[in-house]
């Protein structure tokens, strides 16, 4: 079955965003198709490749990008959300003349249309966050 | 492909970014061409209450952009009756046009008969 999934939860602040990964580590384990991960909201923190957490707690961002990279996931993050919330790409840190960048190398940054395309395509849309 | 999605909108207007960029996932979802349907139930109905004056706190009003919804085709509007009820508010004091009121029945009935729940 080909699901999409929609996180808007904050990494490190909200259980939903654990049990996101969880849901999507599972899905994979049992042979369903993941065709886009949607960052959405605070969810887009998740993209934050600087955040470190303390050794003996999950580490999302990275639990995340090895996922990414074992499955060839679409991982996008909402473009808009993600600015003002300070999380950039090389790209849009030279557009906006900003001191850094900050997202992971599995994440995209990309507009809700993306968004949009996966509902549309998807059997199955599940919200973690809402 | 067009598929029938409900927005389904739970939270007051400025309390949290929420219903901001939930406003902003349901035009765009319009804008590409959706079959939308948008319920406001629990504290989502504080959306629908006219003369909002969030300028003070400072934040952008969302009454002008939820008004602008039927510039997107988008005119299947409900609320549910049972949260308005709860918090005190009656369906005549609400903002918007068209909206249908609807009991928790008539919810999951609407719930049944969409492709896809967008939960916000």
């Amino acid at each position: 079955m080909k699901f999409a999934l929609a996180i808007y939860a904050a990494p490190f602040s909200v259980q939903a965003s654990q049990t996101a990964l969880h849901f999507a580590q599972t899905l994979l384990e049992q042979g369903h198709e993941v065709i886009r991960v949607f960052f959405y909201q605070d969810g887009v923190h998740t993209g934050n490749q600087l955040a470190t957490p303390p050794q003996d707690e999950q580490d999302i961002t990275q639990a995340w990008r090895a996922l990414a990279r074992a499955h060839q996931l679409d991982v996008v993050v909402c473009i808009a959300t993600a600015l003002k919330r300070g999380i950039l790409n090389e790209e849009e840190a030279q557009r906006y003349q900003q001191p850094a960048s900050n997202l992971a190398p599995e994440f995209t940054l990309s507009g809700l249309g993306q968004w949009v395309e996966a509902v549309v395509h998807a059997d199955r849309v599940v919200t973690f966050g809402a | 492909m067009s598929r029938k999605v409900l927005f389904t909108l739970r939270h007051a207007p400025y309390g949290s970014a929420i219903a901001r960029e939930a406003l902003d996932a349901l035009l765009a979802t319009a804008v590409f061409g959706q079959d939308i349907s948008v319920l406001f139930m629990d504290d989502g109905v504080f959306q629908l209450l006219p003369e909002q004056a969030p300028g003070g706190l400072p934040q952008k009003t969302l009454s002008s952009s939820l008004s602008a919804l039927p510039l997107y085709d988008v005119e299947k509007l409900y609320v549910h009756a049972p949260s308005l009820e709860a918090r005190g508010l009656t369906r005549d004091e609400l903002a918007l046009d068209g909206l249908v009121s609807l009991s928790s029945e008539d919810v999951a009935t609407l719930f049944s008969e969409q492709d896809h729940l967008l939960s916000f």
